[in-house]
Formats: C-alpha cells, structure tokens, sequence
C-alpha cells in the first residue's frame, strides 16, 4: 500500500515538474516584463530583480494602444460576423431540412484547409487596385473568410444536441421561424455560441501573416507591431517582454474560461 | 453516399402540419439561412483560388508590367526545375512532419499524466494549454531572443548548470528552433484532443482489466491505447494541415535560412519581395495540390468521424 502510495506521489511530482517546464517561457517572459532593461538579459539570469513596471509605461510610450484597438475592432467585428452568417448556416443544414447537405458542410471543411496561399496573391492585388491596403475593414472581412467554417462546424455541432421535440413542439405552435430560432433555439445553444464566437475570437487576435502583408501603419495590429520592439542597437528585452506580455492577455484569459469548450472548437466539434 | 453514416441533418424533416407547399417553403427558408455563408465563403476563398490559377499560367513581374501574357505551363516548369520547390517541400515536410510526432507524443504524455487525480489537476491543466493560447509571433519572439539567444538565452543557461556548453541556436540550427516553438505550442493541442479520448473511456472495461491483474502497462498498451487510436487519426491530421501553412516562426525567427524555407515562406518571398506574381501563383497553386493531397486522406477520416457526431463515448 505504501509503494503504491509513494509511486502516486513520485508520479505527481513528475507532473508538476514537466508541466511547470513546459509553462516556464510564458512565467519567464511576465517576470522578465518587470524587471528593469539592464537585468532582463544577463549571464547568469537575474532571479531577484528590482521590479518596475518601466517596461509597461515604455510600451505604451511607444505608442501599442491603437494597435491594439485595431486587433479588438478586427477580431470582434469579424467573430460577430462570422456568427451572423454561420448561426443561421449551421441551424439550416443541423434542423430545418435542406438537401445536398453533406455537399455544403464539406465545402466549408475544405475550405478550412485551404492555405492561404491559393489566394493571398488575387486577394493582395485587388486590395491595391481599390486602395484597401492598411485597412481594417478589409483585414476584418477576409477574418471572416478564415474562421466561418470552424464557426459553421461548431455551430451544427452544438445544434445537433438540441432535442428535436423542443422544435418540432415550436413548430406545431405555429411559431414562425424568427420565433423559433430566437426564442427556442437560441438561449439552449447560447452556450455554444459563445463558444464558436471565443474561438473566432482567439484565432483572429493571433492572426499575423495577414495583418503583416495587409496593413502598414493606419490598421497595423499586434501581432506585426510586436517584432518592431526588436532593437538591433540595445537591450529590449524587458520592453519586449512586457509588449507580448500585453498582447497575449485577452486571448489566453478567453482561453482560460473557455477552456472546457477548447478542445470542440479545434476539433471542429468532432469531440464533444 | 452509403459509406458515411448520416448526419442527422439528412434526416426527413418533421411534418406534422405540413403540406407540400409547406414542405417547399420550408426549403427555401433553409436556402436562405444557409447561402449568406456559402456565399462569403465562395467570394472570399474559392474566387480568389481561381483568379490564382489564371496567374499562374501567366508571365508577370511586378517590376515590369508592361511585359505581362499567357505564357501556359512555363512557370510550373521553372518551379520545378529551379529547385526552390523541391527543398522547400523538403523543409516543409522535415518541420511539420517533426513537429507533428513530437507534439503527438509529448501530449501523449501529458494526456495520461493529467488524467489521473491528483493535487491542483485543475490548475495543471489551465498552465498546459496556455503555450497554445500564447499569440504564435509572441511565442516565437520569446523563444528566439529569451530562451533560445546564444549568450543570454535560458536554454544555454540551463545547459550550462549541468556542464554543458553552449548552442548557437538561432544561427547554427535554426530548423531545431522552429520544431522547438511549434511544438511547444502544439503539444497542447494534442494533449487536449487525447485527453478528451481518455476520458471518453469506458471507466467499467479499466476496472475488469484490473480485477483480472492485468497491470497498468498491459492495461494501457492492450486497451487504451486501441482506443485512443481514432483521437491520435485527428490530432495528427489536424495539426498536419495547420502545420502544413505554418509561417509566423519562420518570418520572425529565420526568415527562411538554414532549411526553414517552407511553402507558405517561399511564395511569400517570391510574390511580396520578388514581385513574380506568375512565379508565386505557381507556387501558390502546388502548395494547394500538396496539401489536397494531405487532406485528401485526412478529409475523409475527418468528415467521417465529424458526421457521426462526434466519437462515440
């Protein structure tokens, strides 16, 4: 009984020690955003630093705030977009009958998968042409492109749980559609709505290589004006820390509540 | 049509009160829902692929627009003979290919650590799937100038506690570092997939396997792991066909050198700093037959186990 004790307790030890090694660069990059410039990156690390929040103040000196505006007005402009679109989508090839309903969710799979390298260069070209370049409307419908499918996905998986007697009972009322989907359906699904609408959520805040071809200064976000805190003339480490540090907050915070609907939402609702 | 269990969607419809009129307008209701997304999604992926295709087959430097035509299949000769494509392939494959086994593996891992019960579960679990969370062009700016930097990085730090000297990681091998950050970030992708495979097992089966003194090896090896079988199929094609277009790390930590020049890199660097829009097409084009030819087998494992709701459990 002891050993098997003694083993369960080795075991767990094994799994704090992995886990935190495996959390340690984002510990390592918080602490590193207070410490003061000339102790972020020494040799040996400093371990008990002065801390300052020096690196926050230089970050905001140096102008992030409309960066990230502009990543907040891309990435909840274009999920509630997406949820616009994807909601009635999914409710249609999940509850009202349609034909040729494998046709369409299978397009919207692929379309999932479909690099972005089959129509970046088009897509680059005509925004030129109309002068849409370094603009956030632009940078927020082709989001939309990117995340419907996932959203569409996960929608019918959520719906695909309501019991049908709920809306064959809406429907033998005589309820007219709009009633049906917002009165009936609608608060039993809320929770995967909000679901989907996180994960869009997630992925358009993370966006890079869109927003870094796609916008220069007007409608930059975060994720390209981070590698601007790179200085190849002195220490930015701290200020570098304390930026991503800053950059990643909403999404792993969103991350964190949603954690229990994470693993549907990459999965595209293969698992429930 | 037969092959696939249906969704429920492909269900006759309820029609209780129904007429055929009704019947019909209730398909045009569905229409209507249904087209503003396939719509968008035609306009914005499917048009753009299209007009990609008509690119490539055609010369045309931005540097010289006036000497722009049809020129047929001689991009895709010059793709292909040029071998820029073939070592990019070659990167591509080497980077995510690693990349996929080792996050596999590793989430393998930490799947059945953070299975078990024990003190602080909840917190363990919140700590593991932030690198995930963590925005991939923050990750990578970490990993090279804090972790990885060869004179102040932790990485050489810790390799020095125990005698070891110390790696130019970023300069001498900067392929080791890309497998690092993508890895890194989707071990958590995979922990969370076959986590919900753990737990989805059938508790009853487990305890028969102990009552008959199977041991805790032989009971992973001879059950769980057969059972975990359809989660790992999804956790390694879908973190193959995201990887497949990874390019955040690549742009911000090697820019292409030491073997990291993937696909999505190469045809970024072609079409926004050489200009050769006909060039890139082409290769924007063999990116995507590439990975159709990924997807194609991953696509029909997905879109089966996706129509049967989900994995049964």
């Amino acid at each position: 009984m002891i050993t098997s004790r003694l083993r369960g307790t080795l075991v767990t030890v094994l799994t704090w020690v992995l886990v935190l090694g495996f959390f340690f660069p984002v510990a390592w990059m918080v602490f590193t955003a207070f410490k003061p410039e000339h102790q972020a990156a020494t040799v040996p690390p400093t371990f008990a630093p002065e801390l300052t929040l020096d690196g926050f103040q230089a970050v905001f000196d140096r102008g992030m705030l409309p960066y990230l505006i502009n990543s907040f007005s891309a990435s909840v402009g274009s999920t509630l977009l997406v949820l616009a679109l994807a909601v009635p989508a999914a409710y249609a090839l999940s509850i009202r009958p349609i034909e040729n309903v494998r046709d369409a969710l299978f397009f919207f799979i692929s379309t999932r998968f479909m690099p972005v390298a089959a129509s970046i260069i088009p897509v680059y070209l005509l925004l030129q042409s109309v002068g849409g370049l370094d603009n956030i409307t632009w940078l927020t419908v082709l989001y939309v492109g990117v995340n419907l499918p996932i959203a569409v996905w996960m929608m019918r998986s959520f719906l695909a749980e309501v019991p049908r007697e709920i809306i064959e009972a809406a429907q033998l009322d005589g309820a007219r559609l709009g009633t049906e989907i917002f009165r009936v359906v609608l608060p039993i699904v809320l929770p995967g709505v909000a679901a989907a609408g996180l994960i869009c959520f997630i992925f358009a805040w993370n966006e890079y290589f869109l927003a870094n071809l796609l916008t220069a200064q007007v409608a930059r976000t975060t994720p390209p004006f981070l590698t601007s805190f790179v200085d190849g003339r002195g220490q930015f480490l701290a200020v570098l820390s304390a930026a991503a540090t800053v950059a990643i907050v909403p999404v792993v915070l969103a991350g964190w509540v949603a954690q229990k609907q994470l693993v549907r939402g990459l999965a595209m609702g293969a698992i429930k | 049509m037969t092959t696939l269990v249906s969704p429920p969607a492909a269900r006759p419809a309820p029609q209780p009160v129904r007429s055929t009129g009704g019947r019909r307008r209730q398909l045009a209701v569905s229409r209507a829902l249904l087209w503003p997304a396939l719509a968008t999604s035609i306009v914005l992926t499917q048009i753009p692929f299209v007009v990609t295709i008509y690119y490539s087959l055609q010369r045309w430097n931005m540097l010289r627009p006036g000497d722009r035509g049809f020129t047929g299949f001689d991009n895709y000769a010059r793709v292909l003979s040029n071998g820029s494509f073939l070592s990019s392939l070659g990167s591509t494959v080497a980077v995510t290919g690693t990349s996929v086994v080792l996050s596999t593996l590793l989430g393998l891992l930490f799947a059945v650590l953070l299975d078990r019960k024990f003190v602080g579960r909840g917190v363990a679990r919140t700590l593991m799937i932030t690198p995930f969370l963590v925005m991939p062009a923050a990750a990578a700016l970490v990993w090279k100038w804090s972790i990885l930097d060869a004179a102040t990085g932790m990485a050489n730090w810790g390799l020095s506690l125990v005698g070891l000297p110390p790696v130019a990681w970023n300069t001498e091998v900067p392929i080791v570092t890309i497998i690092f950050v993508l890895t890194w970030q989707y071990t958590p992708f995979a922990m969370l997939i076959l986590l919900a495979g753990l737990q989805a097992q059938n508790k009853d089966v487990l305890e028969a396997a102990a009552v008959d003194g199977a041991g805790v090896f032989r009971t992973f090896t001879a059950i769980t792991l057969p059972h975990l079988r359809q989660y790992v199929e999804i956790a390694v094609l879908l973190a193959s066909i995201m990887l497949l277009q990874v390019f955040d790390p690549i742009a911000i930590m090697t820019r292409g050198t030491g073997g990291t020049k993937t696909l999505s890199y190469l045809l970024y660097e072609r079409a926004f700093v050489g200009l050769e829009v006909g060039e890139a097409a082409a290769y924007g084009v063999m990116t995507v037959l590439v990975t159709i030819l990924v997807a194609s087998v991953a696509l029909r494992t997905l879109f089966k186990v996706f129509s049967k709701e989900g994995i049964d459990r």
